[in-house]
C-alpha cells in the first residue's frame, strides 16, 4: 500500500447543478477533494459525470452553485482561469490537435507559460528561441516519463489509440498542473495499456504529488488506486466515501451495480 | 443561457422598421415609396429562390452549397441555349413550344448534374470538415462556371417568357399617377410562390419527402431505419438543381442570361444567414428582408450618404445585405429560424 | 541514395529546432535562393520578370497571409483580397501625403493598417466558426471594395477612380527596371517568409493549430481563444497588406478598385488548397501553379487547338482555365487535402529510402 500525505481540501465543488434547456445534468452536487489525493467519479453512462468535470474546468457553466479552488470562491469557472491557477484535463473522447506532431501537441501545454511577444517570434529573437529551447527541456522529461521518445515527431493521428492517450496526459501534464481531471483515461484500452497508465497515473500522483480526478468505468481500476469515491447517477450524488465504504453502500449496489436486493 | 435572447433582435427589426419608415416621414412621395417597395419584394423573391437551393442541400447533407449560384447560371444558360437552338434542330415552332422543351430536357440536364456532383464530389468526401466541403463546392462553382460557358456559349442571351415587358398602372384611382408594376415581375413572384407550394407539398406529402426530412433530423438515425442516404442526396441536389432552373428561368428573362447571374446569387449567402441555414420560411421571408432593405437603403439612403460624404456614387446595394448579415450573426448566429446546437466535449 | 540523413545527429535541442533540420534540404534552399539573387537576374527575359516571377513572388506572399489564417487557424477567409487593398490604398496614401518616407517603412505602415480591419472584421469569429465566418469576410470583401470605388479621399479625388505611383525608391536609388523590381520584391518576399516559418514554429503558431484542430481542448489548456484568433486575423492581414502594397506599386503600377475583387480572393484560396494547407513552401508551390496556369493555357491550346482544326480563343482558354481550377481544388480536396506540399514531403520520404522500397 501505498503510503502518501493526503493534504487539506484543495478543490471543494458546492451545491452544483447544470441543465440543458430542459435535461437537468446535474442536480445539487457537492463533493470535496483534498491535495495528492486521488478521487474517482464513477456511475453508469449518462450520469453526469462529464459534465461534473467540464464544470469543474469552466466548459460548462453551471446555473447553481460555487466552486472553490485553492481558496477562491467562484461562482463558476472559466476555462483560461482554471488553466492559468492549475487545473489540467484529458478528454474521454480524444481531443488531441491531431495535425500537429506529438512534440508540439504536448509543447502546447506550456504555451501558458510562454510569453515572448510576436515581434520577437518572427524574428527568432534570442528571448523567443530561450523560452522555446527552456521548455522544450521540460516537454522532453515529459516525453521520457510516458516513454514516448521515439514518437516524438510523428503526427499524432497516425498513432494507436492507447499511445494516443498518452499524448493526451503529456500535454495535461506539460502544464505541471496541481489538481489533473482525467476523464475515462483506460476507455477502450487492453490490460497491458491499462496497467501501464495506471502506472503512470499512480507515478504522476506520486512523484508531482499532483492531485488527481478520475472518471473511470472498470471497477478494478477504480477500487485499486482512488482514496476516495463519488457516485454519481442521474445527476445526483448517491454515494461519497473510501472505496470499501462506497462498495458496500446498498443505495449505489442499488442503482449502480444493478444488483437486486 | 436557456432562455431565448430576444432583445438584440428586436432591437434590429426596430432599427429596419425605422428604416422602412423613414422615408415615408421625410416626404417621399407615397407612390414612388410603394414602388420601390414592390421592386424590392420582387428582388427579394428571386434572392428567395436562390436561398431555397441553399436550405434544401444544407438541411439534408449539411453541405454549404456555394455552386448554388453557378447553378442557377449553368441551368439559365442551358434554357435559353436550348430554347434557341431546338427549332433548328428538330423543327418544332419556337417561342412558347420550344421553350417548355427546353425546360423539360435543361431539367433533366439538371438532374444529370446533381448525380454526377454526389457520385465524384461529395461521396468522396463524405463526414469531412464543412469548410473542406464548402470549398469543394467552390471548385464545383469554378468547373460548372467554365464548363458552362464553353458548351453553351458567353455572350448575353435572352429568355423570352411571351410576358410584355411593358409595366402596367395599378391603383390610379388611389394615387397621382399610380404605381409602375412591371407584369413581369408579378408572374417571377406567381411563379416562385407556387415552387414553394409544391416544395412544401413534396415535403409534407410524399414518401420522399418525409425520407428528406428524416434525412435532415438526423442521418444515423435516418440510415439505421434504412433510408439510403446516397439516394437521397442525390435527389435532393436534384430538387436543388430545379429550383436553380426556376430560378435562373425567371432571373434570365428579367435581367438576361449573362455571367454575372451567379455573382448576384451569391447574396443568397446573406439571405440563409438571416433566414437560418435549415429554415425554408427563414429563406423566403430572409430573402424579402434583403430584397427590400437593400432597394430602399440604395434609393432612400444612398443620395444622403453620397451628399454628405461627398462619395463617387452610391452602390450600397453591393455590400448592404452582406453587412446586415454579419450584424446579425453577431447578435443570434443561429439566424431567424434556425436551430441553436450545442458543443458537446 | 543522395538523399539521406545518415551520420547527421543532432546533439542538441536547438540543432533539432532548425527549420531545415537535414542538411540536403539546407543545401538545396541555400542553393535556390543564390540561384534567384545571382543567376535569374542575368538571364531572365523581361517578360518573365513582369508576367511571371514578379507577380508569382507577390502572390506567394499574400497566399503565406492566407495560409496563416486558413491553413495553419482554421479561420476561413473568403475576401482576403479585401486585405490586399487595404494594403494597396494605404501605402498609396501614405505616398502622397507623405512623401519623405522610406518605402520599406511605407509598406510595414500599411501592413500594419491592413492588420488593424483585419482585427476588426476578425472580431465576428470569435462569435461564430466556419461557414459563417465565410459570409462576414464575404461583408468585409464587398465592402471594402465599395470603399475604395467611392470615397474620394483614398484615391486622393483622381477624376477617374484609378491611382497611378511613380517608381520606387529607396536610399536614392530607384527602382525602376523589371530586374530592379524583382530583386526588391525577392528580397522582401524571403525576409517575410522567414519570419512566417518562424511563428509558424514558435508557440504563437502552436496556439493557432491548436484552435484550429481542436478549439475546446486550446481553451482547456490555457490558449485564449480571442487572442490566438485575432493575432492569426492581424499577421494574415498584414501580410495580405504588404502583398498588397506591392502588387499595386511595383507590378501594377496603377490601378483601380476593380484589381482586388472577389476572384483575387478566391484565386488566393485555390492557391492554398492546391499548394497544401497549413505549409509556408505550399504558399510557393500554389502560387506558382496558379501564376503559371493561364500563361501556360494561352500558349499551349492555340496550336494545340490548330493540330485538330478547331480554334480555341483567349475566350476558351478562359473557360479552360475555370474548369481546370475547379476540377483540380475538387482532385486535392478528395485525395490530398494538404495539397502538393504533401506530395513533395511523400517524394522526400521516399526518396530517403530509395533505392531500397523500405
Amino acid at each position: 500500500m501505498r503510503q502518501r500525505k493526503i493534504g487539506e481540501v484543495i478543490l471543494d465543488v458546492r451545491n452544483i447543478s447544470l441543465s440543458f434547456g430542459g435535461v437537468k445534468a446535474l442536480q445539487g452536487i457537492s463533493f470535496d477533494v483534498r491535495e495528492h489525493e486521488v478521487r474517482a467519479i464513477i456511475g453508469p453512462n449518462g450520469a453526469g459525470k462529464s459534465s461534473m468535470l467540464n464544470c469543474i474546468n469552466g466548459v460548462y457553466h453551471p446555473q447553481e452553485g460555487e466552486i472553490v479552488f485553492r481558496g477562491e470562491v467562484r461562482r463558476d469557472m472559466d476555462t483560461h482561469h482554471a488553466a492559468e491557477s492549475g487545473i489540467g484535463r484529458t478528454f474521454q473522447n480524444l481531443a488531441l490537435f491531431k495535425g500537429m506532431s506529438v512534440l508540439d501537441n504536448i509543447m502546447t501545454g506550456r504555451n501558458l507559460r510562454m510569453k515572448t511577444g510576436i515581434l520577437a517570434q518572427a524574428l527568432h529573437l534570442g528571448p523567443a528561441r530561450a523560452e522555446e529551447l527552456r521548455e522544450r527541456e521540460f516537454v522532453e522529461h515529459v516525453i521520457d516519463f510516458l516513454e514516448i521518445q521515439a514518437y516524438r515527431k510523428t503526427p499524432v493521428g497516425r498513432l494507436p489509440y492507447g499511445l494516443q492517450k498518452r499524448v493526451d496526459l503529456g500535454r495535461a501534464l506539460a502544464a505541471q498542473p496541481q489538481v489533473l481531471l482525467l476523464d475515462e483515461p483506460m476507455a477502450g484500452m487492453n490490460l497491458e495499456e491499462k496497467q501501464d497508465m495506471c502506472r503512470f497515473v499512480l507515478d504522476i500522483n506520486d512523484e508531482f504529488g499532483t492531485t488527481i480526478v478520475l472518471i473511470e468505468h472498470d471497477m478494478g481500476v477504480v477500487m485499486d488506486i482512488s482514496d476516495r469515491v463519488v457516485v454519481l447517477d442521474y445527476g445526483k450524488k448517491i454515494g461519497d466515501g473510501t472505496p470499501d465504504e462506497v462498495r458496500n453502500d446498498p443505495e449505489v449496489i442499488k442503482a449502480y451495480l444493478g444488483v437486486s436486493h | 443561457m436557456a432562455a431565448k435572447k430576444n432583445g438584440p433582435v428586436i432591437a434590429l427589426g426596430a432599427v429596419l422598421a425605422a428604416g422602412l419608415a423613414a422615408p415615408l416621414v421625410t416626404g417621399s412621395p407615397l407612390g414612388f415609396y410603394l414602388e420601390v417597395l414592390i421592386g424590392g419584394l420582387m428582388a427579394g423573391v428571386l434572392y428567395s429562390l436562390v436561398a431555397l437551393g441553399f436550405v434544401l442541400i444544407f438541411k439534408a447533407s449539411g453541405v454549404f452549397n456555394f455552386a448554388q449560384g453557378a447553378m442557377v447560371l449553368f441551368a439559365a444558360l442551358a434554357l435559353a441555349r436550348l430554347a434557341e437552338w431546338l427549332p433548328a434542330w428538330i423543327g418544332i415552332p419556337a417561342g412558347f413550344p420550344a421553350l417548355t422543351l427546353a425546360f423539360v430536357l435543361a431539367a433533366g440536364i439538371m438532374v444529370g448534374l446533381a448525380w454526377v456532383i454526389e457520385r465524384i464530389v461529395l461521396r468522396p468526401l463524405v463526414a469531412q470538415d464543412p469548410v473542406a466541403l464548402l470549398m469543394a463546392t467552390l471548385g464545383v462553382t469554378f468547373f460548372l462556371d467554365g464548363f458552362g460557358q464553353t458548351i453553351w456559349g458567353s455572350d448575353i442571351y435572352k429568355i423570352d417568357l411571351g410576358i410584355s415587358k411593358d409595366p402596367t398602372m395599378i391603383l390610379e384611382s388611389m394615387f397621382q399617377g399610380g404605381i409602375l408594376v412591371s407584369k413581369e415581375d408579378l408572374i417571377a413572384a406567381v411563379i416562385a410562390a407556387g415552387l414553394v407550394i409544391l416544395l412544401a407539398l413534396f415535403f409534407q406529402k410524399t414518401a420522399t419527402g418525409r425520407a428528406l426530412r428524416a434525412v435532415a433530423d438526423d442521418h444515423q438515425a435516418a440510415q439505421s431505419i434504412g433510408i439510403p442516404l446516397n439516394r437521397i442526396w442525390v435527389i435532393v441536389w436534384a430538387v436543388a438543381g430545379f429550383v436553380a432552373l426556376v430560378a435562373g428561368m425567371v432571373w434570365g428573362a428579367k435581367l438576361g442570361v449573362q455571367f454575372s447571374l451567379a455573382q448576384l446569387a451569391l447574396k443568397a449567402l446573406p439571405v440563409v444567414i438571416l433566414g437560418g441555414f435549415t429554415s425554408i420560411p427563414g429563406a423566403i421571408i430572409g430573402g424579402l428582408i434583403i430584397g427590400v432593405g437593400e432597394k430602399m437603403a440604395e434609393v432612400f439612403l444612398g443620395p444622403p450618404l453620397v451628399k454628405m460624404w461627398d462619395l463617387a456614387g452610391g452602390g450600397i446595394e453591393n455590400w448592404f445585405a452582406y453587412v446586415l448579415a454579419l450584424l446579425f450573426l453577431m447578435v443570434r448566429p443561429e439566424g431567424l429560424f434556425g436551430e441553436k446546437h450545442i458543443d458537446r466535449v | 541514395m543522395f538523399y539521406r540523413e545518415n551520420g547527421q545527429f543532432k546533439s542538441s535541442y536547438r540543432e533539432d529546432q532548425q527549420i531545415l533540420g537535414i542538411r540536403q534540404d539546407r543545401w538545396f534552399i541555400f542553393g535556390l535562393i543564390a540561384f534567384a539573387f545571382l543567376v535569374v537576374p542575368f538571364v531572365a527575359s523581361d517578360y518573365m520578370f513582369r508576367a511571371i516571377l514578379i507577380p508569382f513572388l507577390i502572390v506567394s506572399l499574400a497566399a503565406i497571409g492566407l495560409n496563416l489564417l486558413v491553413g495553419y487557424c482554421g479561420q476561413i477567409s473568403l475576401g482576403h483580397a479585401a486585405f490586399m487593398a487595404i494594403g494597396a490604398y494605404a501605402a498609396y496614401n501614405l505616398v502622397v501625403r507623405f512623401p519623405q518616407l522610406n518605402f520599406l517603412l511605407v509598406l510595414v505602415l500599411a501592413g500594419l493598417i491592413a492588420a488593424g480591419v483585419g482585427i476588426l472584421f476578425g472580431l465576428p469569429s470569435l462569435q461564430i466558426k466556419g461557414l459563417y465566418l465565410g459570409v462576414a469576410t464575404l461583408a468585409a470583401q464587398f465592402f471594402i471594395d465599395w470603399v475604395f470605388a467611392r470615397v474620394k479621399w483614398f484615391t486622393n479625388y483622381s477624376p477617374s477612380g484609378s491611382v497611378s505611383t511613380a517608381p520606387i525608391e529607396l536610399f536614392g536609388y530607384k527602382f525602376d527596371s523589371p530586374v530592379e523590381r524583382y530583386v526588391l520584391v525577392l528580397a522582401v518576399v524571403i525576409v517575410f517568409a522567414l519570419m512566417a516559418k518562424n511563428l509558424v514554429r514558435g508557440h504563437i503558431g502552436r496556439s493557432w493549430m491548436a484552435m484550429r484542430d481542436m478549439d475546446v481542448a486550446a481553451e482547456v489548456i490555457g490558449i485564449r481563444p480571442m487572442y490566438a484568433k485575432l493575432s492569426a486575423f492581424a499577421v494574415s492581414a498584414f501580410y495580405a497588406g504588404v502583398a498588397g502594397a506591392l502588387w499595386g506599386f511595383v507590378h501594377l503600377g496603377s490601378w483601380e478598385p476593380a484589381a482586388f475583387s472577389i476572384n483575387f480572393s478566391l484565386n488566393l484560396l485555390f492557391m492554398i488548397i492546391i499548394g497544401g494547407m497549413g505549409s509556408i513552401l505550399g504558399s510557393f508551390i500554389g502560387a506558382a501553379f496558379i501564376v503559371l496556369l493561364p500563361i501556360t493555357l494561352n500558349q499551349v491550346l492555340p496550336p494545340l487547338g490548330a493540330l485538330v482544326g478547331m480554334n480555341f480563343g483567349t475566350a476558351m482558354a478562359s473557360h479552360l482555365e475555370f474548369m481546370i481550377f475547379g476540377a483540380l481544388i475538387i482532385f486535392f480536396l478528395i485525395v490530398e487535402p494538404l495539397g502538393i506540399a504533401r506530395l513533395w514531403a511523400i517524394g522526400k520520404e521516399k526518396l530517403r529510402l530509395w533505392p531500397f522500397p523500405h
